[in-house]
């Protein structure tokens, strides 16, 4: 390793960038309770050196490590930290993380790779490049005490952060060399051996969260209880049936008000009223006369829309054939027996708990927002656009999420808005939060759908063919409508039934199968809600398989297997839930379960559940068996966290979640008219995390698709009719 | 003009006799920890205790509240994060985004006040706060722990 002196400008650039951070307040600070307004001696002192993009290190041998991902309650932060703490040898205690911005990450040409936060990617994705990055960080701080001691790097050992050079009994720490190290040249990142996940000790532990201590005492401050100087707060109204238009409102009506600033138009469709508090500009915005014009989406409803969906399940008419192997419709039709079903699921919507928000400033050269989001990037270039500011000269300060769900990432509605409400406000910071019935009647809905499924059993009880057909609103078609071919031949929503290997293939060998997509698109805004396609497409396939089994009256774990040969993944974590989930034993009188499996995410994911079900049709689920093979387990108990997380909102939208439309808009808009799962029907969950060590799948999403149709198959069972639309409360089904 | 008595301080706040308890803590006071959630009494995320008792403050006018009811939010729930439910949250690693762990906290708390040992169908009952993130079954056991915790014990765990 070769030593070069860097010049006096990187050095102070850097320096900068580390005393701005902290110096941001609002934004990076957060994740460290620093003072708003910490003097810039005590930031410098508490600055450390940057060994590289990754690793600061402390004088005290604190070791702050760089987050790029956003942490919206998923783990991700902290599994990341462990990822680089395991390479970098600091010792888990003396670790601090920062999460970096994406106006820093575009000034040093995207150090810090990829930003964005969904698809059960912050981990997968990045683990390669962020623990190369705390290798990077510990060559260059042995090499410093090597350099200091004048001995071979070879003869230095590293633990917790502090260095030692047996032969001369001498010791050192990561704090001690810091300065050193960063004026080191790195080593290649490429040619750094990685550790063997296998002999991990620090990722691949369960260790508990980073930054728990600030959620129970009320300290940690989300992108809602951020306070400015001389801050005015907004609330906001979209026009109620989307695609409508904002016509005028009436702001005489309310000059008088309280704390009133004024009402500004924000975009053709949505008005805000800006005040001195958020309360004062919500009572004037509930008071102020609006005229919309509610335009042809009005005459639309859940029965029109149903009616759209149900005729593109026989259409012949731009239809998609997203696989179409052998001959399905022939097997079928020369079958012994013939199985047939059309399953419904509804639109849902994302519900943060942390409503929609954001903090914007604008001045003529500058435009900053403080946020909450699953994709700092994406809120940069929103940002650059709606100001009309170039890149750098816009900032994003990241907050740690209250929720995200899919809500906060590909559409970035909420940067827009408080940009264009702050721009009628030069130089003075706007707070927009949305109520919770703006938040509710105004999300981006995982998108409805129906499905007809046909199978074919031959005399032996065999699946010899299998016709599926998916009829729903394409996420793609709303968000990028450009990426689907020939604009209907759109793969996305056919998420989990691949034939190709790695990320959501269908682990099910069909010798005639024919899978086909006919896009049915509404005038509802849909986009990724946790899981995205595969919580209908998991739904539609596992309780299908079930009813074919039932038909050809083999155990449903059986009937599965013996189509999973050539899929020895899907079938490892079925068998693994299968035996934690006791399948074939007895069970108290009247309980009953049901198994699935699905994959997405590049994880492979299946379920057990235990349900009964009383004779007025109340269904009680009361345990489930959830696994994963994620291939890597980077925190086994974050990893059960989000199982158990997964499993609730599936079951809530089994349960109860339905959104309905009358006269173009969203019916329901707050907990009142549309109950969640509460703590109450809340089972057991049982994770088993059964990691194989050659592959990187994801977390946060997988489990989601394979713990309502293991519900279901579990009521089938119970009640010996087959469920086919979610929620159990509208389908009267039990 | 009200008199609000918060964490064993009174503050004078001025808002209309309507303004939401919620807001004024976190609008005038400016104790952001009680959280907005929906603004109708369903999700608990603006929970606070007024005398001792379990109130949804999105829903209490400041006019229904005296100047010697004693309003205690999660900032105020203990010193140093001391009291058993948050240091039974702390053990069991409750949270994921945490945003509505204040209101849990402090349902937890009151609840705990009440029943010292609930059961598992009293903490059902009684813990009706919304977490989307879906903690609940560590809200559950972290009860149970911080059960045992104020009882003098130390926590399962801790035994184990």
């Amino acid at each position: 390793m070769t030593t070069r002196k860097k010049s006096t400008v990187a050095n102070s650039a850097r320096r900068k960038f580390i005393i701005g951070t902290a110096a941001a307040g609002g934004g990076l600070a957060i994740g460290f309770n620093m003072p708003f307004a910490a003097s810039a001696a005590e930031t410098k002192a508490a600055a450390g050196a940057e060994v590289n993009a990754w690793v600061v290190v402390k004088p005290n041998n604190t070791c702050v490590i760089r987050i790029a991902r956003s942490e919206m309650g998923q783990g991700t932060e902290t599994g990341l930290a462990q990822l680089v703490a395991e390479e970098l040898e600091c010792g888990w205690k003396n670790i601090r993380t920062e999460f970096v911005t994406p106006g820093e990450n575009l000034a040093r040409k995207r150090v810090w790779g990829e930003m964005g936060t969904g698809g059960s990617r912050g981990i997968r994705t990045s683990e390669d490049y962020v623990r190369r990055g705390g290798a990077v960080a510990r060559l260059m701080l042995l090499q410093a005490a090597a350099d200091q001691w004048k001995v071979p790097v070879e003869e230095l050992t590293v633990a917790d952060g502090v260095i030692t050079h047996a032969a001369s009994k001498r010791s050192t720490t990561y704090g001690k060399v810091a300065t050193a190290a960063a004026k080191l040249t790195p080593p290649d990142a490429k040619s750094i051996t990685l550790k063997d996940p296998r002999t991990w000790k620090v990722a691949g532990q369960p260790l508990k969260r980073i930054g728990t201590e600030t959620r129970l005492d009320g300290s940690l401050v989300y992108a809602i209880d951020l306070k400015l100087p001389g801050m005015l707060n907004a609330a906001i109204k979209a026009c109620p049936v989307f695609g409508g238009k904002l016509v005028s409102f009436d702001n005489d009506k309310i000059a008088g008000m309280p704390g009133v600033k004024r009402a500004v138009r924000v975009n053709g469709f949505t008005v805000a009223v800006v005040a001195d508090t958020w309360w004062h500009a919500k009572k004037a915005l509930d008071a102020m006369p609006i005229v919309w014009e509610e335009g042809p989406n009005a005459a639309q409803s859940s029965a029109t829309i149903a009616e759209r969906l149900k005729d593109g399940l026989t259409t012949q008419t731009n239809v998609y054939a997203f696989r179409n192997e052998g001959d399905a419709l022939k097997a079928i039709e020369g079958a012994a027996k013939k199985v047939e079903a059309v399953y419904r699921t509804p639109f849902v919507p994302h519900i943060t708990m942390e409503p929609m928000n954001c903090t914007a400033r604008i001045t003529a050269d500058r435009a900053e927002v403080w946020a909450a989001t699953q994709n700092a990037e994406a809120s940069l270039a929103a940002l650059s656009e709606q100001s009309g500011l170039p890149l750098a000269k816009c900032e994003v300060y990241r907050h740690v999420l209250g929720g995200g769900f899919g809500r906060r990432g590909g559409n970035q509605d909420f940067i827009r808005q408080a940009a264009e409400i702050a721009k009628q406000f030069p130089g003075t910071p706007v707070k927009m939060i949305w109520s919770r019935e703006e938040d509710m009647t105004h999300d981006f809905y995982r998108p409805i759908s129906q499905c007809k499924l046909t199978a074919g059993l031959d005399a032996n009880n065999k699946l010899v063919g299998l016709h599926v057909r998916v009829s729903g609103q394409s996420i793609n078609a709303w968000v990028n409508p450009a990426a689907i071919p020939d604009g209907y031949k759109d793969a996305r929503q056919l998420q989990g039934y691949d034939s190709k290997p790695g990320d959501a293939q269908l682990g099910y060998a069909v010798p005639n199968l024919l899978v086909e997509y006919a896009m049915r698109n509404t005038h509802v805004p849909v986009g990724a809600w946790r899981g995205v396609n595969t919580n209908q497409n998991g739904l539609y396939m596992e309780c299908f398989i079930e009813e074919v089994a039932r038909a050809a009256g083999v155990d449903s774990l059986e009937f599965r297997r013996g189509m999973m040969a050539k899929f020895p993944k899907h079938l490892g974590v079925l068998n693994a839930v299968a035996e934690k989930g006791d399948w074939g034993k007895p069970l108290p009188a009247g309980v009953f379960r049901g198994i699935a499996q699905f994959m997405g995410y590049g994880s492979y994911s299946a379920a057990t559940a235990e349900v009964s079900v009383n004779a007025a049709g109340e269904v009680t689920v009361h345990r489930m068996v959830l696994g994963v093979n994620c291939g890597h387990a980077v925190n086994p108990h974050q990893i059960a966290a989000q199982v158990e997380g997964g499993a609730v909102m599936g079951l809530s939208a089994l349960l109860f979640e339905e959104l309905t439309v009358e006269n173009g808009r969203i019916v329901q808009d707050n907990f009142n008219t549309y109950p969640v799962l509460k703590l109450a029907q809340m089972p057991k969950i049982e994770t088993v995390v059964v990691p194989t060590f050659d592959f990187w799948g994801g977390v946060g999403e997988p489990t989601i698709c394979v713990v309502r149709p293991s519900v279901m198959n579990a009521i089938f069972a119970a009640t010996g009719k087959p469920v086919r639309a979610e929620p159990l409360k509208a389908a009267k089904q039990v | 003009m009200a008199k609000l008595n918060i964490n064993g301080r009174t503050h004078d706040v001025k808002v209309e006799a309507d303004t939401p308890l919620l807001w004024a803590i976190r609008e005038q006071v400016g104790l952001t920890g009680t959280k907005y959630g929906c603004g109708v009494a369903q999700c608990g995320a603006c929970s606070v205790h007024i005398n001792g008792e379990l109130r949804r403050s999105c829903s209490m006018p400041v006019s229904t509240v005296k100047a010697t009811d004693k309003i205690v939010t999660i900032e105020g729930l203990s010193r140093n994060s001391s009291h058993p439910v948050q240091k039974a949250w702390l053990e069991v690693d409750v949270p994921q985004c945490g945003y509505c762990q204040s209101g849990q906290l402090m349902a937890a708390a009151a609840l705990l006040k009440k029943n010292p040992n609930p059961s598992d169908k009293d903490i059902d009952d009684a813990m009706t706060n919304i977490c989307r993130c879906g903690t609940y079954q560590r809200i559950r056991a972290a009860v149970h722990v911080a059960a045992k915790m104020a009882a003098g014990g130390n926590s399962a765990k801790a035994k184990a």
